[in-house]
């Protein structure tokens, strides 16, 4: 019999996700809707592809940060973008199992193509509408870090 | 502006789901759970390995088999496992972009692990209780048949 049908978070650990986005009304939206649909999570913010792979390897200011449960992935971003991003960490063997969900504006096929041939866990469109952002926040939520079993945290 | 806020499919077209899972019971539950959550799926069920990789390249008496949006994969199968089908599926360039869910009785770290580091899109642990299979089913096509994008056919 099992004991637990969902994750098998302890009550008292937070959920850790990293949000890869430079701009900041979506960065505010976001958070905003993560605290609204889950108060266990950690949003944690990097504005660019150089800050998310810094922090994803724990260097710098970033030297004690968590690994992430999830991180979600904006593609367009100065200095480094989304894809770039996407490539390294798929390539890393100490990072590839965290699960990546692609967060963008882009509803280009190419792009949508390109992130499932990088290993992209999943890819969402970034809706214009509050309430439909608020939604799918939700069912990131709900989906991810309530039901999915994530790879053990290292 | 977006004119679509969720994926851009035809309505009159069915979201093709191909479940690879041996248990005849349990593929039962997952077409019940899927009839009851949209029925604009069309679910396709592979017993073992074997058939699901003969699916997904069309061989044989799947020369017509629809290219699934979406993989259900049972681990522990006779003939070919899940781990193998996995591997065989993010290896093949034709085939790397199908999403595939790891669905199974198993909740083994060392599977979970493995799993994700083959490239699996995601796990998910089969609940035991009906309800919770319903609604597990419900949240596997919320996410992934209402508001992921899934890669074109």
């Amino acid at each position: 019999m099992y004991a637990h049908d969902y994750t098998d978070g302890g009550d008292d650990m937070p959920l850790e996700v990293l949000l890869v986005e430079d701009s900041p009304g979506d960065v505010r939206l976001t958070q905003e809707a993560f605290r609204a649909a889950n108060s266990t999570v950690r949003l944690h913010v990097a504005n660019d592809g150089v800050e998310a792979m810094a922090f994803l390897r724990r260097e710098g200011v970033y030297k004690d940060a968590p690994r992430p449960d999830i991180t979600l992935l904006d593609l367009n971003m100065p200095r480094m973008d989304g894809r770039e991003v996407l490539a390294q960490i798929k390539k890393d063997d100490n990072l590839k199992t965290i699960p990546i969900a692609i967060l963008t504006t882009s509803e280009s096929e190419a792009d949508i193509a390109r992130s499932y041939q990088l290993h992209a866990n999943c890819y969402l469109c970034k809706p214009v509408q509050l309430s439909a952002f608020e939604n799918l926040v939700k069912s990131i939520n709900d989906f991810w870090l309530t039901k999915a079993r994530l790879p053990q945290a290292q | 502006m977006h004119t679509h806020e969720y994926g851009d499919r035809d309505d009159s077209m069915p979201l093709e789901v191909l479940l690879v899972e041996d248990s005849p019971g349990d593929v039962r539950l997952t077409q019940e759970a899927f009839h009851a959550a949209n029925i604009a799926v069309h679910l396709n069920v592979t017993t073992d390995g074997v058939e699901a990789m003969a699916f997904l390249r069309h061989e044989g008496v799947f020369v017509d088999a629809p290219r699934p949006d979406l993989t259900l994969l049972d681990l522990n199968m006779p003939r070919m496992d899940g781990r193998q089908t996995l591997a065989l599926i993010k290896n093949d360039a034709s085939l790397k972009t199908i999403p595939v869910v790891i669905l199974t009785t198993s909740d083994a770290e060392g599977d979970i692990a493995k799993s994700y580091e083959l490239h699996a899109n995601c796990y998910l642990r089969k609940p035991v209780q009906l309800n919770a299979f319903e609604t597990l089913v419900r949240s596997i096509n919320d996410f992934w048949l209402t508001k992921a994008m899934l890669p074109q056919q």
